[in-house]
């Protein structure tokens, strides 16, 4: 690079002299030098191309699904079968696993994660601190298939022969927990999912709870709080927002997430009250199904339901962000 | 000064390999043929052959391609795995010289390929029923009526008579039957499913055959490993793997009554033996199904891996090529199929593939 630079100058003189000509000029020139104006588009080229990749994935979505779309319309969302062979294709089962499948694991890992991120910041004496953070982002790092492999060799027995007969003895009024269990079905891919969206709760939400002044901290044992009430009242509201932002973000990977699923649920499109039972996500259907499907409208209907998924996930990442704003103004008036 | 230059260069830079790297990823067709006619007028120079389709033939078309090196050392077969189906969709978008698929391409698919497209065996394979129910002292032998109604939904325990009446001397427990199927799309299903249609009307109407299906029962595991793992996972558990896989993996396999009433274990020669069987009703285009072969000792859930190519693929090296090694694969290559635990062609059906070759290339006499 140097060696360019030094290079150029020594070859033409001429435009050595202009350009320190015109570094005597005016600002707005002086700017065109160090080139600040083009800097500031391309970062903004940048940044638009974000949305234009957005947009493009949704024309192109949508022209995949367009077969779908005219063949069954609105019905394709609510229609519960799905058959290759007749070519009739509903995404109901698929939309209800994802949505149950995800609930499940944020019913599980919000509080565990949270619970961490209290732990390590308000509790564990630092060496502790260091070693469990790392442990926990560590966890994210493992790749999604080893989650699978590791679900289906030693998660679904434990759930067979452990779990679901003591939930079916203490919970089994509920329909949620009747029925035979395998060991793959819609819980043990909740309990995965827990597993591999956990480090992302945890994570931020430590660096959430650790950015929050220490003075906050201190006024309120001041006033006579004990460590619980200090935590509860003052850390975790002042921290709100952006663990609402870490809980998103998890729901996002939990919404999407494909190969771990896929080796656990039992791939069965069916919509079942108990959680034993084997269901289907619709980003598993996509990756089952895709490399092999055969005809205009069978691929049509896998692209349709990319799209589903895609509006899913934009329209709880939307409410989520109404929530956030919703509360974090809330909480302002509150402390007014 | 030095900052903003070297920023600069890093974009343009940058800008030059987004472009190169456009050109690259889409060839036109034009661009292909030129280049490789360049590659092969330059003396020495290595032709590549891409293909693509089923991954149930890849480890065998990894070793040919490795072995075909060393008797062609200029030409280079690369193959990617990605399934029968988007094998054929590569080959109508001309992304590909050839194709593999488990499935013949339907009369549909060739109407969408606009031209005559080949069909070559290369290799058989074979669907064979795995379960897990441990003491028992040999394998268990299935009716074609018994394996329709577990895979339908209708028998529910293991000493169900219809299972029991076939195996007089084993003591079947009451555990519940678990189907597991395949969940990803996939040539093992649809010869499974096309068996079973041959032999149970019921099951042609209700369920039917295609590579992903509506499956009345059972759970679903994703490729021949998720398969094998649930069954292994679960006591009561039937599920269907390919032949080789499970040959590699030794899983308990049950034996079928075939068309001629023998029970028949799986093994590579009675996968053999339904080819042979079948020689006589086979169809010119070469677009069979071998489930339920009449021959004597033939395993009734057989298949077979089709190579797909273009008949009117323009004259050429390529072409050459592709013809060389495809004869190849059906002389010297099939003798790498049995250590792999494929079964290899019946020798009659060797014949009659390669005359399908002399039509896209003639022998050399």
């Amino acid at each position: 690079m140097a060696a360019v630079h030094t290079g150029s100058i020594a070859t033409t003189p001429t435009t050595a002299r202009r350009h320190s000509l015109q570094r005597r000029g005016p600002p707005a020139l002086r700017g065109w030098i160090t080139l600040d104006p083009l800097f500031r588009k391309v970062c903004a080229a940048f940044g638009l191309s974000i949305v234009s990749l957005l947009g493009f994935v949704v024309y192109e979505l949508l022209r995949g699904s367009s077969a779908s779309l005219a063949r069954f319309g609105a019905s394709f969302v609510f229609d519960r079968i799905w058959d290759p062979v007749a070519e009739k294709f509903g995404a109901a089962t698929f939309v209800y696993g994802t949505a149950v499948t995800s609930v499940i694991a944020l019913l599980i890992a919000v509080p565990l994660g949270i619970g961490i991120a209290i732990f390590l910041v308000e509790m564990a004496p630092r060496a502790v601190r260091e070693v469990a953070g790392f442990l926990v982002e560590l966890l994210a790092a493992i790749p999604s298939i080893v989650y699978g492999l590791w679900g289906l060799f030693v998660l679904a027995p434990i759930v067979r022969d452990g779990l679901a007969p003591v939930l079916r003895t203490t919970l089994g009024f509920l329909p949620l927990f009747t029925g035979p269990s395998y060991g793959l079905g819609m819980l043990t891919a909740g309990l995965i999912l827990a597993v591999m969206v956990l480090p992302f709760i945890a994570a931020v939400s430590r660096d959430v709870l650790s950015a929050v002044p220490q003075m906050q901290r201190e006024g309120s044992l001041a006033l006579g709080a004990t460590k619980w009430e200090t935590i509860w009242h003052v850390v975790l509201p002042y921290g709100r927002a952006g663990i609402s932002g870490a809980v998103i973000l998890a729901l996002g990977r939990a919404l999407g997430e494909t190969m771990a699923v896929t080796m656990v649920i039992g791939n069965s499109p069916q919509i079942v009250a108990s959680l034993f039972a084997p269901g289907y996500t619709m980003s598993s259907v996509i990756a089952n199904e895709y490399s092999e499907a055969s005809g205009q409208l069978y691929l049509s209907s896998l692209t349709e339901l990319g799209l589903l998924l895609f509006v899913v996930t934009f329209a709880v990442n939307g409410v989520a962000r109404l929530l956030i704003w919703r509360m974090s103004r809330g909480a302002e008036g509150s402390r007014a | 000064m030095l900052s903003t230059l070297g920023f600069r260069t890093t974009a343009v830079l940058a800008l030059a390999f987004a472009f190169a790297a456009c050109n690259k990823s889409s060839p036109t067709p034009s661009d292909t043929q030129a280049s490789s006619s360049a590659a092969t007028q330059a003396s020495g120079g290595n032709i590549t052959i891409n293909g693509a389709g089923s991954s149930f033939v890849y480890p065998l078309l990894s070793r040919w391609s490795a072995d075909y090196q060393k008797v062609s050392p200029t030409v280079q077969i690369n193959y990617q795995s990605v399934g029968s189906g988007a094998g054929i969709r590569q080959v109508i978008a001309h992304t590909v010289q050839f194709g593999a698929t488990d499935g013949p391409m339907t009369d549909d698919q060739l109407k969408e390929a606009g031209a005559p497209v080949l069909h070559i065996p290369l290799v058989m394979g074979a669907i064979v029923p795995t379960y897990n129910l441990p003491e028992l002292p040999h394998a268990i032998r299935f009716t074609s009526d018994a394996l329709t109604h577990i895979f339908l939904g209708d028998v529910k325990t293991w000493n169900d008579p219809k299972i029991a009446s076939a195996n007089p001397d084993l003591k079947l427990p009451s555990t519940p039957v678990v189907v597991v199927h395949r969940s990803d799309g996939s040539g093992s299903t649809y010869i499974w499913a096309d068996y079973l249609a041959k032999v149970s009307p019921e099951w042609k109407t209700k369920v039917g055959v295609a590579t992903s299906l509506n499956w009345p029962v059972g759970i679903g595991g994703k490729g021949n490993e998720g398969v094998a793992g649930t069954v292994r996972q679960t006591p009561g558990a039937i599920g269907y793997v390919e032949l080789t896989y499970a040959l590699q993996n030794k899983l308990p396999l049950g034996e079928i009554k075939n068309a001629a009433g023998s029970f028949i274990a799986p093994t590579i020669e009675s996968v053999t033996a339904a080819a042979a069987g079948a020689l006589a009703t086979l169809p010119d285009d070469l677009r069979y199904s071998i489930t339920n072969s009449p021959g004597d000792k033939a395993w009734p859930a057989s298949g077979t891996t089709w190579a797909i190519v273009y008949q009117n693929m323009p004259a050429g090296p390529e072409r050459k090529s592709l013809v060389s090694f495809l004869r190849w694969t059906l002389q010297d290559g099939q003798k790498a199929c049995a250590p792999l635990s494929y079964a290899p062609l019946p020798a009659e059906l060797v014949e009659k593939a390669a005359a399908k070759l002399d039509l896209l290339e003639p022998a050399k006499k």
